[in-house]
């Protein structure tokens, strides 16, 4: 007889914080992550960070993902990390993707982004990532 | 027995209102996690003040803008909102888009909002297998009202009745002549059809469908579906399509159904819990039945048929006792 195992499906935001109107990259990432079997809470375009941490903390989710494209991520990602840990939300990695100089992006590693993903990274190495730093449940 | 136990954390933490702690107990439920049991046990009791509303319809209508415009009339009113926004999950990858969430404006820094998004995790009927445990501890979260949003529903999925006291199905213009309103399903749970995108061509001839259909049926315990247009979009009737959904709160309360059509519900939910854990108990015997091998192979050799295999499996689990 087959039963269905039931794991734990990942849970995921998608969120592109600020005015940047620019959407397919985060759409390819969700239906990625989708078709990886993670349950992606897509919040869309023009979040503030305070509705992105709120929207983390009521879907309860295992992983954040950012996407910003017009230049203002250096504004933007890290007052979405502040602003996490001010509201205690802890073990919640967040990744990133965009237009994201390399200088850029090693200076948002250094304050807590778990990964960033440029132009051109292939959906495989995302999502391979995304199971990797997950958190995991209890 | 269940006041004398000290209070499990989580459920502790929903009492005193930690968004966090709701948060988690809804994964915990959502993932049937054994710790939940004791925190659902506990907050229980605390449960049963909220209006559960249920808002259905096929994809596309417009059920997610919809509540987004109830959802401010309500703040405005200065009710406490739960939305539980359930979408499909994936029957390949088991993975999901719950993309209701980006729909649904709010205040900045509004406490009084809960925003839930559920993938359905392969459940049929139109909601997760445990959305009502999830409206449940928004309920004892205390929020006054609980919205709670379908997948895009088709003819069939009136599972939502289950879960809400008042149920809304939502239609748009050009979605069929009024052969389909005849029809049974969906359309038979509606204690309130919107016709939303009213702003559209169309808009009226199908409220007046409806309306016609409405008329033709008998009442259910003395209530007529109301049908109320509205348009998400500019907006258009959101006040108006509160007040036919909080009239069949007001029904319930002024008939005394409230508590016939709550025991209903329960009723439905203990057999559903009874039947799961039968079905589970069952599944786990025939796994170990080396009877399952042999009925298979009859079968696929027509040496027997199904009905007669499954005979004889179920003959042989008859209850014990």
């Amino acid at each position: 007889m087959v039963r269905a195992k039931k794991a734990t499906p990942i849970r995921v935001l998608i969120a592109k914080p600020g005015l940047d109107g620019h959407d397919r990259g985060a759409k390819v990432v969700a239906r990625a992550l989708r078709d990886a079997g993670m349950e992606v809470i897509y919040a869309g375009l023009r979040q503030t960070p305070d509705e992105i941490v709120e929207a983390a903390i009521e879907e309860d989710v295992d992983l954040v993902g950012l996407s910003c494209l017009s230049g203002a991520h250096m504004a933007l990602f890290p007052r979405v990390l502040r602003l996490l840990k001010l509201r205690k939300v802890k073990n919640v990695p967040v990744f990133a993707g965009g237009i994201i100089p390399d200088e850029d992006a090693r200076r948002l590693k250094r304050i807590g982004v778990r990964a960033v993903f440029g132009p051109g990274t292939s959906l495989d190495t995302i999502v391979t990532t995304a199971r990797q730093i997950a958190r995991r449940r209890a | 027995m269940t006041s004398r136990r000290p209070l499990p954390p989580l459920a502790r933490g929903v009492l005193k209102g930690d968004r966090r702690a709701l948060a988690r107990l809804m994964s915990l439920v959502e993932n049937r996690d054994a710790e939940a049991g004791p925190a659902l046990a506990a907050l229980y009791p605390h449960a049963g003040k909220a209006r559960v509303i249920g808002i259905t319809g096929p994809l596309g209508v417009g059920k997610s803008s919809l509540i987004s415009g109830l959802l401010a009339h309500l703040r405005g009113q200065g009710l406490k909102v739960g939305i539980v926004a359930v979408d499909p999950s994936s029957p390949f990858s088991g993975g999901s888009v719950l993309g209701d969430r980006i729909r649904l404006d709010r205040a900045p820094g509004d406490q009084g909002v809960f925003i839930r998004s559920m993938a359905s995790r392969g459940h049929a009927g139109g909601i997760a297998a445990t959305t009502r445990e999830v409206v449940r501890l928004l309920d004892a979260f205390g929020m006054d009202v609980v919205i709670v949003e379908t997948v895009g529903s088709g003819q069939v999925d009136v599972e939502i009745r289950d879960v809400a006291s008042t149920s809304l199905v939502v239609l748009v213009p050009h979605l069929g002549d009024e052969v389909q309103s005849l029809k049974a399903g969906l359309f038979e749970i509606a204690d309130v059809f919107c016709v939303n995108k009213s702003d559209l061509p169309g808009a009226d001839g199908a409220a007046r469908y409806l309306s016609e259909m409405v008329a033709l049926g008998t009442d259910r315990d003395g209530w007529r579906p109301r049908v109320v247009s509205a348009s998400a979009k500019l907006p258009q009737g959101i006040p108006e399509l509160w007040e036919a959904l909080a009239a069949h709160e007001t029904f319930l309360d002024a008939k005394g159904l409230r508590a016939a059509s709550e025991r209903c519900r329960l009723g439905r939910e203990l057999v559903g819990l009874v039947g799961e854990r039968v079905g589970e108990t069952l599944a786990e015997r025939l796994d170990r039945d080396p009877r399952v091998n042999r009925l298979l192979t009859e079968l696929q050799t027509r040496t027997t048929d199904p009905r007669a295999a499954a005979e004889k499996l179920y003959r042989s689990f008859r209850p014990e006792s």
